[in-house]
């Protein structure tokens, strides 16, 4: 009976792994262009070689899918991209993307930037900060398992959270 | 230094049982200092260098001298109670119904009777002063030479800006206040994420920093010093890690302190320096971080614009030092690990220049 | 059908009735039969054992912390392992440990002081105690999937809420309190039915022992104050955090102060949950080893009472740094001092109890005294803690962190274990041992002050809660290595206690019926009880029916033996009244617990399992009411 009880909690151990995993003191590795990963068309002459895997280590994972989404109001992508829906940017909850949807490729076009206004991020946020922009993007796409989806942001108003907006007398 | 403990492990080979001896009288005399000498530093409450936290001192005194003598003679008349000879003739009643006779019941009745009533007045007692410091706190801001210091709470730092009717006078900062010695200050604070804690020990009682509440406090030192606080509100990974310093200038020291801190950023003068400016403004820094004088205007972080004349960094974690700095800029995460500062790849050329740059903006 | 009558003690037939008994309140056998046991003494010992487990684990959680905090800037546990281990450990104690502990006893404890032979809806009893368990088994899924709540035991959103908080930890805290609190209410609604009408006749109101008014008390309190956290957790937090609700969402209208009244009008009234029986245990103790009558029992009553009442008003102590007009925090200062009151006349009693009686200096009175000294301390503390002024400078700080220690286990876990020496020979058979016990309380007692009193000194001088680390310049580490070196006492102190109890088990002196030469119902049956308690059901003729002349006690015949079947009498004067047939065995209660638990887990992932959980419970709910003919026992 106990032997039962133990393998059972040991199985439970094994469950919400990922959910929970909290990786502090990621390694801020140089920004990388993954060769071949990001491909913006299916077509290639002589037909496609097998292309590199690429996975965001931070799928499924609760805690950067939350740190994507404070990245994405502190580095202002809600400027252009409001909070998914687009303005001056695209939106960004959609399913047809104009340089691919994949992991990949959404690390591609934050890290290169993009013609027509998207900035190049490469060199200059970490790219562990890059994936976790990701799975935030992949999170309000509904793309990430129904447990780890992105806590709602406690304001949906662009620049409200700061509070300095809201004392009176505040100016700066 | 030389300890008692040095001592005993030198004396080891000629005098075991002395070693013994020696060991246990310097962790008696350990803990001793530890709890009386050591403590005669900050952020105690028990070294008040205002009239508010001097108001709760005196509080505080009464308060422990009352219920100490309450706690003495509750103890006391247990003590008594279980040593207490019965008299024979209680003894028999005992035995039989278990009911000690009407006499004693009676005495009984009076003692505890009195006891209750003597509780009665002594709590009424400590409610009237309770309430009385509580009004007499209150009634020390209101002044009309006060100052307004907005404190706003963010994980895991503290936002500072000197309220003023005139836009140009109002001095923007990040944890650390300087307040002229004598003069009333009302920190108004609220919180841009969740809920933290005000406190100064040795100025005054904390007061929680609430988002969409603005609270009040008032607080007023009258000796110059550097008084160390911390949040006191559980907010977060690093609320361990969210210290403050309210520093106390003599007025002219303090004018001196506010108009350098009106300034923009020092230019660099050298090309070194430009140089680590330019590192801050290339790389994330200019996201979070602001100086006054560039054209890093982030919101989110400290202000830096006169980050070296601050004497601590990351919320009083560390002291502020070139050492530090870089170590903080290269690897927050282990210094203060879940903390919002993004870990950058620096190269040593980039990184050296930016650590000067950082240390010049007096 | 016999009619009830009033026969002296020695004139009663045993053998076959003693037959029939044990044949109508036997278990089924096996693991089904296990499972659908409803009786009180097995349910009780159930929630004892399990509480206890909680106990152990709430400790090894605090020993965790007191070893990353001997030391300054010590790396033994990082931020965010601390910040789990601190929640934890206040939400095991509070949730999974105090409570239920206190319940347990009761639901052991009442019907066979009170005379009857079982609680009241003993199914409802079983299926509480089972939501007990699966609610432990949610939270520590959680611990072991690092899916601990690490937010603080109250949770205070916005740091709880959805944006702060990432992932499903809050969550599974949330859905726990659902199942404690249920099984609270249910323990709570039994006790309060059995007390009211299933005394033995002549136990009038003014005859019940002080142990049974706090349990009735406590109850009521349960009925008014657990709600407020359901609100508090699952309404509000829960459903901001899971179907973008903004109760406590400070930017969207919500209010985070609104969480913080709401969970601290649970929040006091649940200590006082915990204290309460406390209290009644001490009473227990202290009249039965100093063999004299409790001095000033409509005192003692009324000051729970009081106690009680009084308890739902202080709330607001808890919430003095959030700058709420100055006349509102007066008047909670006010009450938090006045409700001294009522705990300083429940002491003066004692101890003139202790005074004019002849005491035994035997283990538990050892406890009650360990009680009075750090109880009396810790109200003292708490004085300090009601005044405002005082408040805002020890909030927050290791002071409270002592003072609700000092409270708590002095006012509580103290009498406890003074209850398990006082009771244990009742359960078991065999008195544990005195020596062993001693030392048992002398270690706890040592080994509790030198953790807890140094935090006195800590708060004082500036070290707040629920840090994982500080720096030396600061000065905090003397008081703190020697407050590690004190939990590590307290460590000794438990294996002792548990050591003593497993001994005692086998080698312990055989007790007998009433070791104590105790006055109350209790110590009038065998040790262990049997199923069925009594033989023959007592009457109460006075408040000490053991104390009175043999000649006089008298007991209830003409029940029918071949079925689950228990006197009914008035509230007032406890005259008989009607008969009532108690349910048997009956795996429904687990089913039911089983089907509502699935669905509520599953509530945390998605909102839709609410409606499983629904259709279980009904499926379970069916098959408990299906009415069954009333058979006789073959």
């Amino acid at each position: 009976m106990r032997i039962f009880v133990g393998i059972a909690v040991c199985c439970l151990a094994l469950t919400s792994c990922n959910r929970e995993k909290r990786d502090l003191r990621p390694a801020p590795v140089r920004l990388a262009i993954y060769e071949n990963a990001a491909t913006e068309s299916p077509l290639e002459p002589g037909g496609s070689k097998p292309a590199p895997t690429v996975s965001n280590p931070y799928h499924g994972t609760a805690y950067d899918i939350s740190e994507g989404q404070r990245l994405f109001s502190w580095y202002n992508c809600v400027g252009c991209h409001a909070n998914g829906g687009g303005g001056m940017g695209p939106p960004l909850v959609k399913k047809a993307w104009i340089y691919g949807g994949e992991p990949a490729n959404l690390f591609d076009t934050i890290v290169k930037g993009r013609p027509n206004g998207m900035p190049t991020w490469g060199g200059r946020i970490p790219e562990y900060q890059v994936w976790q922009l990701v799975a935030y993007i992949k999170s309000i796409n509904q793309e990430q398992p129904i447990d780890t989806l992105s806590p709602r942001a406690d304001t949906m108003e662009t620049g409200s959270q700061n509070i300095k907006n809201k004392v009176p007398g505040a100016t700066k | 230094m030389r300890t008692a403990s040095n001592r005993a492990a030198h004396d080891s080979k000629r005098l075991p049982v002395c070693l013994r001896h020696l060991r246990i009288a310097a962790t008696t005399a350990y803990f001793v200092r530890g709890s009386v000498c050591a403590f005669a530093r900050s952020q105690s409450v028990l070294d008040p260098a205002g009239p508010q936290s001097m108001h709760v001192f005196r509080l505080w005194s009464w308060f422990l001298a009352i219920l100490t003598a309450i706690f003495v003679i509750v103890l006391a008349l247990t003590a008594w109670a279980l040593t207490r000879r019965h008299r024979g003739i209680e003894q028999e009643p005992l035995e039989r119904v278990h009911i000690p006779s009407r006499e004693t019941e009676r005495k009984l009745l009076w003692t505890v009777g009195s006891g209750i009533a003597a509780t009665v007045l002594i709590l009424f007692g400590l409610l009237i002063a309770s309430v009385t410091t509580g009004k007499a706190i209150s009634e020390l801001g209101n002044k009309q030479n006060g100052m307004v210091v907005e404190v706003i709470g963010n994980q895991w730092w503290w936002y500072v800006r000197y309220v003023n009717d005139d836009a140009s006078q109002i001095v923007v900062t990040a944890n650390e206040i300087h307040i002229p010695v004598g003069r009333p200050v009302r920190i108004r604070g609220t919180s841009n994420d969740v809920i933290h804690s005000f406190w100064v020990p040795e100025l005054n009682g904390k007061r929680d920093l609430i988002p969409s509440r603005i609270t009040d406090e008032w607080i007023q030192a009258d000796r110059p010093g550097r008084y160390r606080g911390q949040c006191a509100e559980f907010c977060g990974m690093q609320h361990a890690h969210m210290s403050l310093w309210v520093i106390a200038d003599p007025p002219d020291e303090f004018e001196k302190w506010k108009a350098r801190q009106l300034q923009p950023a020092v230019d660099p003068s050298d090309l070194h320096l430009q140089a680590g400016r330019d590192v801050f403004l290339k790389y994330a820094c200019v996201y979070c971080h602001s100086i006054t004088g560039t054209t890093a205007n982030g919101q989110v972080a400290p202000d830096l614009t006169h980050f070296a004349s601050r004497t601590t960094l990351a919320a009083g974690t560390l002291p502020n030092t070139k050492g530090n700095l870089a170590g903080w800029i290269v690897d927050p995460q282990t210094i203060k690990p879940g903390n919002h500062m993004a870990t950058l790849n620096l190269k040593p050329e980039e990184l050296q220049p930016l650590v000067d740059y950082l240390e010049s903006l007096q | 059908m016999t009619p009830l009558v009033a026969t002296p003690v020695r004139e009663i037939d045993d053998d076959r009735e003693r037959r029939d008994l044990e044949r109508s309140w036997r278990s089924k056998p096996g693991l089904v039969g296990w499972l659908s046991a409803n009786t009180h003494q097995k349910i009780g010992m159930r929630y004892i054992v399990t509480a206890f487990i909680f106990l152990l684990a709430g400790g090894i959680e605090a020993l965790l912390m007191r070893i990353q905090l001997a030391k300054a800037d010590n790396t033994f546990l990082g931020p965010d392992r601390y910040n789990q281990m601190f929640t934890t450990h206040g939400t095991t104690m509070m949730f999974l440990f105090a409570v239920p502990m206190m319940e347990g006893m009761a639901v052991y404890l009442v019907p066979l002081m009170i005379g009857t032979r079982n609680v009241a809806f003993p199914r409802l009893n079983a299926f509480g105690y089972w939501m007990y368990v699966f609610g432990a088994i949610l939270l520590y899924w959680g611990v072991f999937t690092n899916t601990a709540p690490d937010m603080g035991w109250f949770a205070y959103p916005p740091l709880s809420g959805p944006q702060f908080s990432p992932g499903k930890r809050v969550d599974f805290w949330a859905q726990m309190i659902t199942f404690t609190e249920i099984s609270a209410l249910c323990v709570a609604t039994e006790i309060i039915a059995t007390i009211v009408k299933q005394r033995a006749p002549g136990m009038s109101l003014n005859r019940i022992p002080i142990y049974v008014w706090s349990m009735l008390i406590q109850s009521f309190m349960i009925l008014f104050a657990m709600p407020a956290v359901m609100v508090a957790s699952t309404v509000m937090l829960l459903n901001d955090r899971t179907i973008g609700t903004h109760f406590v969402n400070p930017w969207a209208g919500g209010d985070p102060l609104l969480y913080q009244h709401v969970f601290w009008f649970f929040g006091h009234p649940e200590v006082y949950l915990i204290f309460i029986p406390a209290l009644g245990f001490v009473s227990a103790i202290v009249e039965t080893h100093s063999r004299r009558a409790m001095f000033g029992y409509p005192a003692l009553v009324l000051a729970q009472l009081g106690n009680a009442f009084v308890a739902f008003g202080l709330w607001v102590h808890h919430m003095f740094a959030t700058d709420l007009p100055q006349i509102g925090e007066s008047y909670f200062t006010a009450s938090s001092m006045m409700i001294a009151i009522a705990s300083g006349t429940q002491i003066f009693c004692w101890i003139a109890t202790l005074w004019s009686g002849r005491v035994k200096m035997r283990t538990p009175i050892y406890f009650v005294l360990g009680f009075i000294f750090i109880f009396v301390l810790g109200g003292l503390t708490g004085i300090m803690l009601a005044s405002v002024p005082l408040d805002l400078q020890v909030h927050d700080t290791f002071f409270v962190v002592a003072h609700f220690h000092y409270v708590l286990i002095g006012g509580a876990l103290f009498p406890l274990f003074g209850a398990f020496y006082h009771w244990y020979p009742k359960m078991t058979g065999r008195v544990m041992d005195e020596f062993v016990g001693k030392i048992n309380f002398w270690l706890l007692f040592i080994g509790f002050n030198l953790t807890f009193f140094p935090m006195h000194i800590l708060g004082l001088h500036g070290m707040t809660r629920r840090i994982y680390t500080y720096p030396s310049e600061m000065g905090w580490e003397p008081m703190n290595a020697l407050a590690t070196v004190g939990a590590f006492i307290i460590l000794l102190g438990g294996i002792v206690f548990i050591l003593n109890a497993v001994n005692s088990r086998k080698n312990g002196e055989e007790a007998g019926p009433d070791p104590w030469d105790g006055g109350t119902l209790e110590w009038a049956t065998a040790s262990p009880p049997k199923d069925y308690n009594f033989l023959n059901l007592p009457a109460a003729t006075s408040r000490y029916p053991l104390w009175t002349d043999p000649k006089e006690r008298v007991v209830v015949t003409g029940l029918d033996d071949t079925r689950r079947e228990v006197l009914v009498t008035t509230l007032m004067d406890a005259e008989p009244h009607h008969r009532l047939v108690l349910p048997g065995p009956s795996i429904w209660p687990f089913l039911t617990a089983l089907f509502s638990a699935i669905g509520l887990y599953g509530s945390v992932f998605k909102f839709s399992a609410y409606y499983v959980a629904m259709l279980g419970a009904f499926v379970g709910l069916v098959g408990w009411f299906w009415p069954r003919r009333r058979e006789a026992e073959s």
